[in-house]
């Protein structure tokens, strides 16, 4: 009985939800609210996913986008995690919880300050037409790589704290094992430290791409208003189109594609 | 001389971790360095090894100043305690590890590395990975990892530690056959008196990061220098004395008279270190004159191939005694008689 009741936990609010979710995706959509009929099976809305391509890019934008971030964030990460993992014992939890400071600020607020540095009249551009160094301002606010600055500043404690767990782990004999063979510090890098740090790398790749691929504030804020992500896309479907079959439908395979690689690293973490 | 560390001082804070030692190691020698938790005989390994530095002295291989030289250019290997095989690869890769980082040609590797997986027998299990060997397979995979690059000088810390009574002996016998086979130079660490002894040609005691003895194992049992040596190695009973003027040294706190093999001046404070397996234990008959004590049994320990008496002496102190398990041991709290022979009695110098 006792036993029962974390099942009933995840059966209420993991399953349950998802089951709405594709119940409603799969409902025809209607006037009144809800805007769907219950118990109808219908696929207008898998019919308007796959005639209109413009979903498909902006599932396909938000990948791409998502694992360019993970990508700078793991790049980003590793030195400093290696940094703190390597830190004297008594200095780390002071340097943890400098990587950890961004989140005492609200996320809204941080992103509203790239929003104030970036932009035209913004502090950036003052600078630069301070010092002479350009006439115009630069258009930097709205662009791909004031997404991407955004992205990674609000994604980045994810993949440091992971690589950090795995390399604070390392066994440093191992590394001494490897230099007593007769490995230079760059080949003990390259040959033991890495590689035993891959399963914190994946962690960190994978704790960034996820909530980064269905990113609707940063893309809002700073992206590029044209190229539209499948946060957005989503977001207008449920406000303003108010169709939430295809809301749904997409939040739905949005799921679907994150547990793909979810799976993956579950596999390469339970490979002794 | 392969390794001679002169006048070697380690510090980590306020520890003093060695504290002005010296030794030469000879090629193809086994010297167990010998002594408790916290005697800096590990440190000492990782000194010679290049992990650490030492604040003063110098370590030279092959008479080369060591100082400055990294781990990986040093010419000896280390087997670890924990082993720290690369658990990321194979038992061959593990192997195979050191030769890669000399650059030698694929196949020369691949057959240098059979051949020492072949020399403890682990072939057949190349392509494993260490989790999935056991303990005493790994620590066999640590010693040919540190074999292969024919190294001479092999640096153990604690190789038969971690492995169950059992097969402590029977590993410890083939460390010796490689050692011997290879003609490597083996430094090993270990808190095991038997293993020093039985293992070695050389045994050096360490004390509080001192050099206390360094002898072959017989020398240091049966003429151990120190107190310490003489407790440390089979817990000897050390007995203190002032010489008289009969030739024998009176012990007040014993009880009794000893005679010396080389007879002090009268009025020479000494002591001397008795083994518990020398002493003859009695509950009654005459006691001789010299080189034997009266006292009560305090406690009985069985020891398998013997019984450990305590024997409370008329003059306050205890000595240890060991009576062989053939022979009946008297109850507790009876009086009783203990003799020896001179030859028993070892002269310390400290």
């Amino acid at each position: 009985m006792l036993r029962a009741i974390p099942f009933g936990w995840l059966l209420a609010f993991v399953a349950v939800p998802c089951l709405l979710l594709l119940a409603i995706a799969f409902s025809s959509s209607a006037e009144g609210v809800p805007p769907f009929a219950w118990g109808t099976l219908s696929l207008d809305a898998w019919a308007t996913l796959t005639e209109d391509s413009f979903y498909l890019s902006a599932f396909l934008r938000s990948l791409r986008v998502a694992f360019i971030t993970a990508a700078l964030c793991l790049a980003l990460a590793f030195p400093m995690a290696l940094a703190l993992a390597r830190a004297p014992a008594r200095w780390q939890p002071a340097l943890v919880l400098a990587v950890l400071l961004p989140f005492w600020t609200g996320f809204l607020l941080r992103m509203a300050a790239w929003v104030g540095l970036l932009r035209d009249q913004g502090w950036l551009n003052g600078v630069l037409l301070g010092l002479g160094l350009i006439q115009e301002p630069l258009p930097m606010l709205y662009s791909t790589p004031a997404m991407l600055l955004g992205m990674v500043h609000a994604y980045l404690p994810f993949a440091v704290l992971p690589l950090y767990a795995t390399l604070l782990r390392l066994d440093r004999g191992l590394e001494e094992a490897a230099a007593d063979l007769g490995a230079s510090a760059f080949t003990v890098f390259r040959t033991i430290t890495l590689p035993l740090a891959a399963p914190g790398a994946a962690a960190a790749f994978l704790l960034v791409f996820i909530p980064a691929a269905g990113e609707y504030v940063v893309p809002e804020m700073l992206g590029p208003p044209e190229a539209q992500l499948v946060g957005r896309a989503l977001w207008g479907a449920f406000f303003q189109d108010r169709d939430w079959p295809l809301a749904c439908l997409l939040a739905v395979l949005l799921l679907a594609v994150l547990v793909l690689p979810i799976r993956l690293f579950q596999r390469l973490e339970n490979r002794p | 001389m392969l390794l001679s560390l002169e006048g070697v001082t380690k510090r980590f804070g306020a520890t003093l971790a060695l504290d002005g030692l010296s030794l030469a190691v000879e090629r193809g020698e086994f010297v167990a360095l010998l002594g408790g938790s916290g005697s800096g005989k590990s440190t000492l390994l990782r000194l010679i090894a290049g992990f650490e530095a030492p604040d003063a002295g110098r370590v030279l291989l092959d008479g080369v100043d060591q100082d400055r030289v990294p781990p990986q250019a040093r010419p000896c290997a280390m087997v670890f305690q924990n082993y720290a095989l690369f658990p990321h690869l194979s038992v061959f890769d593990n192997v195979a590890y050191g030769l890669r980082r000399e650059g030698l040609p694929g196949l020369d590797i691949a057959a240098r590395v059979q051949q020492a997986l072949a020399l403890v027998g682990l072939e057949a299990l190349a392509a494993r990975r260490p989790h999935q060997l056991s303990g005493g397979q790994r620590q066999r995979v640590a010693l040919v990892r540190a074999l292969v690059k024919r190294p001479p000088l092999v640096l153990l810390d604690e190789p038969l530690g971690a492995l169950d009574a059992a097969l402590r002996e029977a590993t410890g016998q083939e460390l010796r056959a490689l050692q011997r086979a290879t003609g490597a130079a083996f430094i090993m660490v270990t808190h095991d008196q038997a293993e020093a002894l039985a293992l070695a040609d050389r045994v050096a005691v360490l004390e509080a990061g001192r050099l206390v003895q360094c002898a072959p194992p017989r020398d240091l049992y049966e003429r151990p220098a120190t107190r310490f040596v003489a407790s440390f190695l089979g817990g000897a009973n050390v007995l203190e004395g002032v010489m008289g003027a009969d030739g024998l040294l009176h012990c007040a706190a014993a009880g009794c008279a000893l005679r010396l093999a080389t007879p002090l001046p009268a009025g020479t404070k000494a002591a001397v270190a008795l083994r518990p397996e020398r002493i003859a234990l009695a509950a009654e008959g005459e006691l001789p004159a010299e080189n034997a004590a009266t006292g009560v049994l305090r406690g009985v320990v069985y020891q398998g191939a013997g019984w450990l008496c305590t024997v409370a002496l008329a003059g306050g102190q205890s000595l240890r005694v060991q009576v062989p398990a053939d022979r009946a041991v008297p109850p507790e709290g009876v009086p009783v008689l203990l003799h020896w022979p001179a030859t028993a009695n070892i002269p310390l110098a400290d």
